[in-house]
């Protein structure tokens, strides 16, 4: 079977910036960041004090008390998520489809919330047992797993994990197996759920969290704010969609992917400039076709001046034309789900002809010289953009999508 | 500058760089010694362990070299710069 088309037709977000994609997209389109004072711990017990956190989320809305003993916050935050893309898309369900149907997901941590859980039991309790739903609760799959169980869905069902890129490799892969036939329909994307104290100590050690907000290419950035949420987007066919009648959000049109074999944790440029050039070339574009990219742009010292000469080593002269901007300063670093939740930012961006803005910038830096479209969004039709992700161990992965008429 | 605290911290870079620790002086530069970014993460991380302190980045920022880290160090062994409660847990 050649190459399909690929379009998304439902999304589905919940993120430090509202429990769905309406308020997502319109807390961006503000310009407004959800990076706050840290709820789930302490923060006198650390060296930074903000996050993005997913604020006001009660799970026993949205499942029951027996469901909530095998899901752990970021699987919870998945699946919701994915039930509103599912519902956004208005699929209508066939036994046919549903064995026909792949979920893709990325995540990094797993449900390390509920493993912090077990360890103050075990070592600080001194209790001698765990929960014993902690092993099905812990595992990077569970997000999609319950997805697959929900909506009865049996075709091909996995979940990535690169770090901060998972959720990128994830719609990659979902678009690949719908582009090339092997799938009729994919739900992807990411979830991720970091904030617990054992986690936090473990990101404060690293010394890349900012002690006030996320500034990404801004001369006084401070280093990255994590965050948490999940995006969920479902894949079709074109023709199936414009079959079916269903809303087109825009279409993914390309993905490509690099390592950098370099370092652990410092990037580089050579890496990131492979991916965006693999992504071009996967969607049959060229580099001046591209308005707008949504960045990696975590806001740490060494990403984004890194980030920057990648971009520039791509794009060239066009780089002048080109709106870059980081919506991390909004929705914080959701790790595993970033990608994802950076990937519907763009295709809303690209849908609504408003490109979403860097917040909480302050002052250019010369290493960081891009058009990153500071503090308010602006309006412009954008045919072609890019979504960087950039992984710690040097993974990367880049989706590129197209505006629908 | 203290002598006896210069030898602590050349000997926790020797530990955390698996150095010997003829190679580190007081004018070894983290260059010289191919301590990156991430190797300096950790070198932090044993010297709080080593003076049961804890080293906040403003103070470390721009350090290059092992005698900038003593001097460094020196200010916030000092008691310039209390433990903060997160050095408790």
């Amino acid at each position: 079977m050649g190459a399909r088309r690929v379009v998304i037709t439902g999304v589905g977000v919940i993120s430090a910036l509202g429990l769905d994609a309406r308020q997502f997209w319109q807390t961006l389109a503000a310009g407004r960041s959800g990076i706050g004072l840290i709820q789930a711990v302490d923060p006198g017990l650390l060296r930074f004090s903000n996050g993005a956190e997913v604020r006001d989320f009660d799970p026993a809305r949205h499942f029951e008390p027996k469901e909530l003993d095998l899901l752990d916050r970021f699987a919870q935050l998945g699946m919701v998520a994915a039930r509103e893309a599912v519902r956004d898309a208005a699929l209508e369900w066939s036994a046919a489809l549903r064995e026909r149907t792949a979920i893709v997901t990325g995540n990094c941590n797993g449900g390390q919330t509920t493993e912090d859980e077990g360890f103050v039991d075990l070592y600080r309790k001194n209790r001698s047992r765990v929960n014993p739903m902690t092993i099905p609760r812990t595992m990077g799959n569970a997000a999609a797993s319950r997805i697959s169980v929900e909506f009865g869905i049996t075709g091909p069902s996995y979940t990535i994990s690169t770090a901060c890129a998972s959720s990128t490799h994830a719609l990659g892969q979902a678009f690949w197996l719908v582009r090339h036939g092997l799938a009729e329909l994919a739900v992807t994307g990411g979830s991720e759920a970091p904030f617990s104290l054992g986690n936090l100590k473990a990101w404060e050690a690293m010394r890349v969290v900012s002690p006030d907000t996320c500034r990404p290419f801004s001369k006084d950035r401070r280093g990255m704010i994590l965050g948490e949420g999940a995006a969920m987007l479902v894949l079709e066919p074109l023709e199936a969609a414009l079959a079916r009648g269903a809303h087109v959000y825009a279409e993914i049109v390309g993905f490509g992917m690099s390592a950098d074999a370099h370092h652990i944790t410092q990037p580089s440029v050579e890496g990131p400039a492979r991916a965006m050039r693999a992504a071009l070339e996967d969607a049959r574009i060229q580099p001046d076709q591209v308005g707008y990219i949504n960045a990696h742009g975590t806001g740490t010292l060494a990403n984004d001046p890194t980030e920057t000469k990648a971009i520039r080593l791509v794009f060239g002269a066009h780089t002048e034309r080109i709106a870059v901007s980081s919506t991390k300063s909004m929705h914080g670093h959701s790790l595993g789900a970033s990608g994802a939740i950076e990937a519907v930012a763009t295709a809303l961006a690209l849908e609504r002809a408003l490109l979403p803005p860097t917040a909480n910038f302050t002052e250019p830096d010369p290493a960081c010289d891009l058009d990153v479209v500071p503090n308010a969004a602006r309006p412009a039709q954008v045919d072609y953009a890019l979504s960087n992700s950039f992984a710690f161990g040097g993974l990367n992965a880049v989706v590129a999508l197209r505006r629908w008429q | 500058m203290s002598e006896e605290l210069t030898q602590r911290v050349i000997s926790v870079i020797a530990t955390a760089q698996k150095l010997p620790l003829e190679r580190i002086t007081i004018d070894s530069t983290f260059e010289e010694l191919g301590i990156d970014s991430l190797d300096g993460v950790n070198i932090l991380f044993a010297l709080e362990n080593e003076f049961n302190i804890n080293i906040p980045d403003d103070k470390v920022e721009g350090v290059r070299s092992v005698r900038q880290m003593v001097e460094s160090l020196e200010k916030v062994v000092s008691g310039e710069e209390p433990p903060a409660a997160a050095a408790q847990t």
